[in-house]
């Protein structure tokens, strides 16, 4: 390593620093201001933990939170079973057809969720299912599934198939195999794809926004109506702990899924 | 992440094997069965509804038309609001490049160990959080009187407002806020995966510095940058709630219209119809990247 290079990498280092400050500075100021007693925000900041009580208070917003989680939760179930039952039949079987079938997972990540979103209002509304948390429940799940197809088949990978084999042929039935050999090995995969799930969901505000009915919304669409009306507290002290929760979640996938690779 | 990923990796594996009669319908049945529910009968039925020449709910009749596509190449109107639309996404794809190629270079080739894991979660971490809630705490940073300008005037006494919210500006910087982990997370893997001795082997060989940026890595990195770019450029070209909270008068792209076609007006063909435009043109920039992207999968 040349002496010259040594400033070069601490300026990279500034940079990244200085990047990571844009990223988390509307955080930052977020979850600040939800402790400030002003309603407009002003500073110097009067600290204060008004707005949590006021939330506690607010049962609109506990409400849209409580669906949010309903939903996220259903969603979650639906489709890490539906996913991981496909992503084991993409990795267990060649067949004709099969690279079509891959192909078909890119539109729900690929199309812009306001496209997704118009369409299903509109086919939902055509076909009598209707809005409300049950077509949100359908829409989650649709963008959930790619995402946990991929994540499971990325675990799949590091799988040796002739552990089922061997399982077969030791007299276990198909069900046993998959019960006692595939899944337990499978484990860290699923609850890496059933907390992205989650996220997606939990986060989902396009497709919410089209499907949820006056009266009877998830969080992210009482958050945007009520930012439309005009900037109430409360949503800063919400928001502040969605995002501690959403947080909290990627940590969890991190525990059990190596994002960018081998390290 | 995911556009590598899934090329790559959504059952690759040994499947030597064919399947048994009932395993395939059993198990990939009910999640395509899912999907053709919630995207493609709907997408079909938007494709029908276009078509129409209003929206055929309660007592009206509606008729087959093309005017609604017609209409969108007549009337200036909707061109120059694809147009912007575009535009936005195109400035929000190159500022996260330039903000995010450094970015990632540094993270893969100068920082190692259990410092770049953390930094690396540090990164996608604000991605985690709720697009909206993000956009709404920029607010709070560009308006009058907020953060950003409290902190200008403390610097320098009598600046001034800056008067950034609700303009163009603050529409890019929260797009690019929303959108630049995406672009550092692809790039990163790309170059993640270049072998250090590459790049050795070009200094030692006398190229300097750039030359080996220019003609080694960037060239190898190209594949996550254009993942990147499109992960970014589609949402970008369809976001409405970004322009609309953050722009004000002036957030009104081929996004919002299309959103009050179907909250607002009622107007469900025209707002399907436009939809299949963009999508349309979406399609057109997919296959015209086609040969960078699938570079990408080898």
């Amino acid at each position: 390593m040349s002496r010259r290079r040594l400033p070069l990498t601490s300026l990279g280092r500034v940079y990244l620093g200085a990047v990571l400050l844009f990223l988390y500075v509307p955080i930052i100021v977020m979850a600040v201001m939800s402790f400030n007693a002003s309603q407009l925000y002003r500073l110097p900041i009067e600290w204060s933990g008004v707005w949590y009580e006021r939330l506690a208070g607010n049962a609109k917003l506990i409400d849209a939170g409580l669906n949010s989680l309903g939903v996220a939760l259903v969603t979650t179930v639906i489709a890490s079973a539906l996913g991981t039952l496909a992503a084991i039949a993409f990795f267990r079987y060649d067949f004709r057809g099969k690279k079509l079938l891959q192909i078909l997972l890119f539109p729900p990540i690929a199309i812009p969720w306001l496209i997704i979103g118009t369409s299903m209002l509109i086919f939902f509304f055509w076909i009598g299912i209707g809005r409300g948390l049950h077509a949100m429940v359908l829409g989650h799940v649709a963008l959930a599934l790619p995402y946990v197809i991929i994540v499971v088949s990325a675990r799949l990978k590091a799988f040796d198939p002739h552990l089922e084999e061997a399982a077969r042929s030791l007299g276990a039935s198909q069900w046993q195999t998959l019960r006692y050999v595939t899944l337990p090995f499978l484990a860290p995969g699923v609850i890496a794809a059933a907390l992205f799930a989650f996220a997606v969901s939990f986060d989902q505000f396009v497709i919410s926004y089209f499907l949820a009915v006056p009266g009877v919304s998830t969080l992210p669409v009482e958050i945007y109506t009520a930012i439309r009306k005009g900037f109430t507290p409360e949503i800063n002290a919400i928001s502040t702990i969605i995002i501690c929760l959403s947080m909290a979640v990627l940590l969890g996938v991190a525990r059990f899924y190596k994002f960018g690779g081998e390290r | 992440m995911t556009v590598r990923t899934a090329s790559e990796t959504a059952g690759e594996g040994t499947a030597e094997r064919r399947p048994p009669n009932r395993a395939l319908p059993a198990m990939l049945g009910p999640a395509y069965l899912w999907l053709a529910v919630t995207i493609f009968l709907p997408l079909s039925a938007m494709l029908y509804f276009s078509l129409l020449t209003e929206t055929p709910f309660g007592e009206r009749v509606a008729a087959f038309t093309v005017q609604h596509y017609l209409d969108f190449f007549q009337k200036d109107f909707y061109q120059t609001l694809m147009l912007r639309s575009f535009r936005l996404g195109a400035e929000v794809t190159l500022y996260c490049l330039l903000l995010g190629f450094p970015c990632a270079y540094v993270l893969a080739k100068t920082i190692k160990g259990r410092w770049r894991e953390a930094l690396f979660l540090l990164i996608i971490l604000p991605f985690w959080s709720n697009a909206l809630v993000r956009v709404f705490s920029w607010t709070m940073v560009l308006r009058g009187n907020g953060v950003l300008e409290t902190a200008v005037n403390w610097v320098f006494p009598d600046f001034g407002s800056l008067g950034l919210m609700f303009t163009y500006p603050a529409i890019i910087i929260g797009l690019v806020h929303s959108y630049l982990p995406y672009m550092i997370l692809t790039t990163y893997i790309s170059l993640q995966a270049i072998d250090d001795s590459l790049i050795e082997a070009a200094r030692s060989l006398g190229a300097g510095r750039l030359t080996t940026l220019r003609r080694v890595v960037i060239p190898l990195a190209l594949p996550g940058m254009a993942a990147g770019s499109i992960l970014i450029f589609v949402p970008v070209v369809g976001s409405f709630m970004e322009p609309r909270i953050l722009g004000g008068r002036q957030g009104t792209f081929i996004g919002t219209v299309i959103e009050d076609q179907f909250t607002a007006v009622f107007n469900w063909p025209l707002g399907a119809a436009l939809s299949f435009i963009m999508l349309g043109f979406v399609l057109l920039i997919f296959a015209l990247s086609a040969p960078v992207l699938r570079r990408a999968g080898s």
